[in-house]
């Protein structure tokens, strides 16, 4: 937003607000997108008028934007490596014969 | 020197994403022309959804049921939930939601020429929901694969929507349809006003649509204007006989080479004019977008000044009123000072 003489701050815009969904029980929240609040109980109620009109959730997290640490896309390599030479970590990676039941 | 051979590797890696067909985050590198042309067609989408609650929000009030104007409340509460979705997507490419409504409302972007028709009868509510939500579907399926990330997201959700909105217009259409002459003649006379207009929402033909290309290229768009066109020509046609109107197209026949439909052009002339502003209700949805930002402007300024007030003050208020177990509790449940 522009900031003029008359721009105080009651009329900034809202912070950005992400928001997480459980669908059901069992399930993890998932992102499923952003809005703008004044705080976080208007982000709360507008989270579950946009977000879950339908009954897609069960229970829903909001966090500011702004508090979110990111790794960021050039950090990727560097940081995503360790698990990247670590095959072991998929059970495709052991040999076990096709006739051992259940597994 | 050292900084083109980044862009270069950038553009490059950039490039190898959509040439997988793999998705473009926002914290990726794209190139400004990727980025600016996204934010004018995710922008031009947001405001569709939101001035598009306008031509039914006036019937609202007008509904010949309880239970259609449930649905149309419904579904018009649908749009501004898809204009939510949007506008989220578009601020991930670094505008704001400010600038994006003072843009709308300013006139500098735009939304879909078909919300500058009137709804003169409530059979208008039917044929929009069959018609112009039904095109709508067409255009929005292929962009679920948007090569952007969120725009996909956003459209993936919006999709799941449509399908209703789609049907409840049909469906309504249907009950004229068996009712009385009279009635039958308000849905013909409005699928008579809505076709062309409706034709002319998948944007001008290919020959015409220079950036058609670009956008294809960069997997933002997945079909081609007379693709999409054509497709939404398919579907309707069976759609209309079963309903009993008729197309209002001369030249509407099915094409047994092609396997598809022919169909004749909408007035090209008549979609530069509403799209430049000059359609029969292009000022009253602005002017009406506006008047409900600026009457609003204190509802949002009071929410800030009570956010700010209450900020950390609330939250000791809240622990105090829990602290205290039962027994300093009043009779009549006032906690006790001390
Ligand atoms: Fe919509
Ligand atoms: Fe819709």
């Amino acid at each position: 937003m522009t900031t003029t003489p008359n721009d105080t701050s009651p009329r900034a815009e809202w912070p950005l607000y992400e928001v997480f969904v459980r669908g059901k029980r069992g399930l993890n929240h998932v992102h499923v997108g952003s809005l703008h609040a004044a705080d976080d109980t208007m982000a709360l109620h507008h989270a579950r008028d946009v977000y879950t009109r339908r009954n897609e959730g069960v229970s829903i997290w909001v966090v500011r934007a702004d508090a979110i640490t990111a790794s960021s896309p050039d950090e990727k390599d560097p940081l995503f490596a360790p698990s990247g030479d670590k095959v072991y970590r998929h059970p495709t990676f052991y040999d076990v014969p096709a006739d051992v039941p259940h597994m | 020197m050292s900084t083109s051979t980044d862009e270069a590797r950038l553009e490059e890696q950039f490039e190898a994403v959509i040439a997988r067909h793999e998705r473009i985050e926002p914290r990726d590198w794209m190139p400004e022309g990727y980025r600016r042309t996204l934010v004018r067609q995710v922008a031009q989408h947001a405001h569709s959804e939101i001035i598009g609650m306008q031509p039914e929000g006036a019937w609202l009030t007008r509904a010949p049921s309880l239970r259609r104007k449930a649905v149309l409340l419904a579904k018009v509460q649908d749009e501004a939930g898809h204009g939510l979705y949007l506008y989220s997507a578009c601020e991930t490419l670094g505008v704001s939601r400010a600038e994006l409504t003072r843009m709308l409302i300013d006139g500098r972007q735009k939304y879909s020429s078909i919300f500058n028709y009137p709804t003169l009868s409530y059979a208008d509510v039917g044929t929009i929901g069959w018609l112009v939500d039904g095109a709508a579907i067409c255009n929005q399926v292929p962009l679920c694969r948007t090569s952007y990330g969120p725009y996909g997201r956003a459209m993936i959700r919006v999709c799941k929507e449509e399908s209703f909105h789609q049907r409840q217009g049909y469906e309504l259409l249907m009950t004229m349809m068996s009712g009385t002459d009279e009635q039958r003649a308000m849905v013909q006379e409005s699928v008579d006003r809505f076709w062309w207009p409706a034709l002319m929402m998948f944007g001008p033909p290919d020959d015409a649509s220079p950036n058609t290309a670009r956008s294809l290229a960069w997997g933002i768009k997945r079909n081609t204007n007379d693709e999409l066109r054509q497709k939404f020509v398919d579907m309707t046609v069976p759609q209309a006989e079963r309903l009993g109107v008729t197309l209002p197209d001369p030249d509407l026949r099915w094409n047994e080479e092609r396997g598809a439909h022919d169909f004749g052009q909408p007035d090209w002339d008549e979609l530069t004019r509403v799209i430049s502003g000059a359609g029969p209700c292009n000022a009253e949805r602005i002017a009406h977008r506006r008047r409900a930002h600026e009457d609003g402007a204190w509802v949002r300024e009071a929410a800030s000044a009570f956010a700010r007030a209450t900020k950390e003050p609330g939250r000791d208020r809240a622990q105090v009123e829990q602290a205290p177990g039962s027994s300093l509790r009043d009779p009549d449940g006032r906690v006790e000072t001390r």
